[in-house]
């Protein structure tokens, strides 16, 4: 560790400010009733974050994280709190769960503590990094690009996979029952379905169903 | 000069812990979520600490991995959560207890 | 030829099997005809090997057959061999003669029955069992012949197992032998212990070296096995409720041949005996008081049978009383004759018993000589031969036994001699109460007067009654050549007899006392009982009902033995091993209930169980990195 002394004041400060922000965007995001307000205060936390990275040099990490995080996500965040209609402002005093509440703190405040013991230990062992170095000549872009398309071309392609599927998936979880006038919602379920108020799906039993056209006929009582 | 490491591990270990709270106490699905935000940001803000530290870009890569699937994780989430929460409006996690033993 | 020896139990185990496969459909007779013919063969054989065994010199007069190793575990090594010498030839002989006898016999007296065929499957297990027993080279063999024996006296007392009088009294018979089979046990643990073998010729050999109280211990086991088994006291009230049985049974099992097992037992281990005379006396003691004990109670018995029952237990109390003096030959000698004059008495009994339709109080039968006469000879010959009366073959072998009890302790003497005066009178009370008197059975008969039977009956009962006059002839003792018996056993008991050092001048007094004792018995029986046949005052209850022995074994044994099995079903069965098993399903039950409770059903409930276990994880990395 370094002497406090020989930081220099600029980068102090940007640590300091750019961390209040964190937390107290961290600590909104937790106590606000009305999730908007969470939504933004999460913005205000992913601003910090990002400056955070800049400071320690990854600054296309920081591009990243503002278009893609606070950009995409909690927009997102955002669109399906407005069409939802979530909104409504959650009682933060009552815990209906017993115990849930204390045994939380307690076990948040043992991750903390936790993690700041651990962080003490010097975890590094000398051996030379695979991905390539961090610092040096170049760009931190020509970088991290070299390290994700030589060592890391297997992951990213995953990746890519991923992200196809993950909208695949979205597609097929947010359609709506395409019968317009009929109440999928009053179908009754066969007696020994489980009694769960709010069924699956848009109307159907199976979430996942192979695409079809509007209007197909479809099996079922 | 810049800023030591662990003042860093610090920041994010606070801010997991936050998260971790947060998604523990919290009732309303979207701000649970958002919660789940708060601690990849945390992971992340570790990943390129370390990354400095150990002077190793395989660190910066991880965290490029962890938004990608951060975000696939938000579209599915915020998908089936559109798909159950249709129904009732203002439903909370608690209301999803039917697998109850 | 000697190498027939094998087959002689062979035979009668392929009967067995055969009957068992086919008997059904042969039938009434001729599954009676098979088994004779398979014991008959065995007989044959019998005779072979004796003949094999005269041709040879006196000192090599042994032969062993080894088939196959049997039990070959570490340091036991047990074969499946046969032993041919003087002393197992002598027994096969009158075990295959007499079994032959009897099967003829059987023919006719089980001719009426249902399950003809199932008699003699049993039966015929019964003689390849005993034949192991006699032949067998090594006390693990001998005691499967032993239990053999033991089970085919259950099957067979039990036979009319519908009535339970004969199912009790089958069970008891097993379970008083079991109780002796423990001593048999533990003895064959000891020898094994202590010489490393189970084979006859091994344990001899080692047995100078053994220590005294091994020696002891052994013996008194073996006798314990014995007393089960030749039923003396303490377990000898089986024997008695074993008349249950049908007559040929009683016959065969209960006189001639499994209860002599004992004897046969003690004599095959008088080289044992030898090295331990505090066991001989506890054998002989035991053996003096159970022949007393039993003819006091067969003065008062009703039952035909019953009287002959306790004559045999007072005949083997003689037996075990010569054995445990040393004089086997004598024992051995007594145990043919005996067999030769209790058959015969036992199937005289059978045949007034068939001839009366199945009656067996002799307070209901009267006057039969009239009616039996052929019955009547061989029972007055059977009486007088088991009375001691000169020159039957019970003379000289009581007197033998007498001579030796004489020499060895004067006590023994007084007691043995008492039960000489005594087995007369009681023998004589049954021959004329049955075949003197008036006529008690009257009214049952009607048209058909009791008659003797036809001859597959009759002949058995007249070639016993040769035997039992002219069966003495084995061992008479005026000249060294005419003891034949001793002779022939010599190499086998000769080096442990016992030499009853007495004069020519002591022996001949001896036997005139014998002869009077005899006589006198009889007199008395004839002049009380000959024309009078109700005398209560002869027969008090404590003779009648056995000196109390049922009853007080009942106490003792059978009473807590009741109270611990029931303690046992009902507590140790119940609450401990059920409660252990049902405990622990219970415990399984209750432990799945309450974990059932962590599955709240809430997600954030699981998350925090989620969240419990990171922390422990990073708990258990920080302790491995050292904080």
């Amino acid at each position: 560790m370094r002497l406090l002394a020989s930081v220099t004041a600029v980068d102090a400060a940007t640590f300091v400010v750019a961390g209040a922000a964190v937390v107290f965007g961290a600590l909104g995001v937790v106590v606000s009733r009305n999730p908007v307000h969470s939504a933004l205060l999460l913005v205000l936390t992913l601003f910090g974050v990002a400056v955070l990275f800049v400071s320690q040099d990854a600054q296309f990490l920081a591009a990243v994280q503002v278009i893609v995080y606070a950009g995409a996500i909690v927009v997102l965040f955002l669109f399906v709190i407005m069409l939802l209609g979530v909104d409504r402002r959650e009682n933060l005093l009552a815990e209906p769960l017993k115990g849930q509440r204390p045994l939380a703190v307690a076990l948040g405040l043992a991750t903390l503590a936790e993690v700041l013991l651990l962080a003490r230990v010097r975890w590094d062992t000398g051996a030379r990094s695979v991905a390539g170095a961090a610092s040096g000549p170049g760009s931190n872009v020509a970088k991290l690009a070299r390290s994700l398309f030589t060592t890391y071309l297997l992951a990213f392609e995953v990746t890519g996979a991923l992200l196809v599927i993950a909208v695949i998936g979205a597609v097929v979880l947010a359609r709506r029952p395409p019968r317009p006038g009929r109440q999928a919602s009053r179908t009754p379920l066969p007696r020994d379905a489980p009694r769960w108020p709010e069924a699956a799906g848009p109307g159907e039993p199976e979430p996942a169903e192979p695409a079809e056209p509007v209007g197909a006929r479809r099996p079922g009582p | 000069m810049s800023v030591p490491a662990y003042w860093y591990l610090v920041l994010a270990a606070a801010l997991f812990s936050i998260g971790a709270v947060g998604l523990l106490v919290r009732r309303n699905v979207l701000v649970m979520f958002m919660c789940v935000e708060l601690m990849l940001n945390a992971a992340n803000l570790t990943f390129v600490t370390f990354a400095r530290v150990l002077d190793d870009i395989g660190g910066q890569s991880l965290v490029f991995f962890v938004l990608v699937v951060a975000a696939a994780e938000v579209v599915v989430g915020l998908g089936i959560i559109v798909a159950i929460f249709r129904r009732r409006a203002g439903a909370t996690a608690d209301d999803l207890h039917v697998l109850k033993g | 030829m000697l190498h027939v020896t094998a087959l002689i139990p062979l035979l009668p185990l392929a009967g067995f099997g055969l009957l068992c496969l086919l008997g059904r459909r042969l039938g009434n007779p001729w599954a009676g005809w098979l088994a004779t013919a398979a014991v008959t063969a065995s007989f044959a054989l019998t005779l072979v090997v004796f003949a094999g065994l005269l041709g040879r010199p006196a000192g090599a007069r042994s032969f062993t057959q080894s088939v196959f190793s049997w039990v070959p575990v570490g340091g036991l090594q047990v074969k499946v061999s046969f032993l041919a010498d003087p002393l197992s030839v002598t027994m096969a002989l009158f075990v295959t003669g007499v079994s032959a006898v009897i099967h003829l016999y059987s023919i006719g007296y089980m001719g009426h029955d249902e399950q003809f065929p199932k008699f003699f499957v049993y039966m015929n297990l019964f003689v390849s069992s005993m034949l192991v027993l006699v032949l067998a080279d090594n006390f693990l063999f001998s005691f499967l012949g032993w239990e053999g024996v033991g089970l085919c006296s259950y099957l067979l007392i039990a036979f009319w197992f519908e009535r339970e009088s004969a199912a009790t009294a089958g069970l008891k018979a097993f379970v008083f032998n079991r109780v002796g089979d423990v001593g048999f046990l533990v003895a064959m643990f000891f020898l094994f212990a202590s010489t490393g073998t189970l084979s006859y010729r091994g344990v001899f050999a080692a047995s100078g070296h053994l220590a005294p109280s091994t020696v002891t211990a052994v013996v008194l086991l073996l006798f314990l096995a014995a007393t089960g088994k030749s039923a003396q006291i303490p377990l000898f009230t089986w024997l008695p409720d074993a008349m249950e049985g049908p007559t040929p049974v009683s016959a065969l099992i209960h006189a001639a041949t499994m209860v002599t097992a004992g004897v046969y037992l003690m004599t095959r281990v008088s080289p044992l005996l030898a090295h331990s005379s505090s066991a001989a006396l506890v054998i002989a003691v035991i053996g003096a008081a159970t022949a007393f004990v039993a003819a006091t109670i067969a003065c008062a018995q009703d039952d035909i049978k019953r009287v002959l029952a306790y004559s045999t237990v007072s005949q083997l109390g003689y037996m075990f009383l010569a054995v445990g003096c040393g004089a086997y030959v004598a024992a051995i000698f007594l145990m043919v004759a005996h067999a030769f004059f209790k058959a015969l008495l036992f199937l005289s009994a059978g045949s007034v018993i068939h001839g009366l339709d199945d009656e067996q109080d002799l307070k209901r039968m009267g006057g039969l000589r009239r009616y039996m006469p052929v019955t009547y000879g061989a029972f007055l010959v059977g009486w007088l031969a088991i009375a001691g009366v000169p020159p039957l073959a019970g003379f000289w072998a009581k007197s033998d036994i007498l001579l030796n009890a004489y020499a060895k302790d004067p006590g023994l003497w007084v007691v043995a001699a008492a039960t000489s005066v005594l087995t007369a009178y009681y023998m004589g009370r049954e021959f004329f109460l049955a075949f003197y008197g008036p006529e008690r059975w009257g009214g049952l008969r009607g048209a058909h007067p009791p008659h003797d039977p036809g001859w597959t009956m009759s002949a058995p009962v007249v070639l016993l009654a040769v035997l039992s006059v002219f069966g003495g002839f084995l061992d008479l003792p005026f000249h060294p050549h005419w003891v034949f018996l001793e002779r022939w056993l010599d190499p086998v008991v000769g080096a442990n007899l016992y030499n009853p050092r007495v004069g020519l001048g002591g022996l001949w007094a001896l036997a005139v006392v014998d002869g009077v004792l005899a006589l006198a018995g009889v007199y008395v029986a004839g002049w009380v009982w000959g024309r009078v046949w109700d005398r209560p005052a002869l027969e008090p209850a404590f003779l009648r009902q056995g000196w109390y022995a049922d009853l007080a074994i009942d106490d003792v044994v059978g009473r807590p033995s009741r109270r611990l099995a029931d303690f046992a079903s009902a507590v140790v069965e119940l609450k401990v091993i059920d409660g252990a098993v049902n405990g622990v399903a219970e415990a399984v039950r209750a432990a799945a209930g309450s974990l059932r409770r962590v599955q709240t059903g809430y997600v954030r409930n699981y998350a925090l169980l989620i969240t419990g276990g990171a922390v422990a994880v990073l708990a258990f990395v920080l302790a491995r990195a050292g904080g």
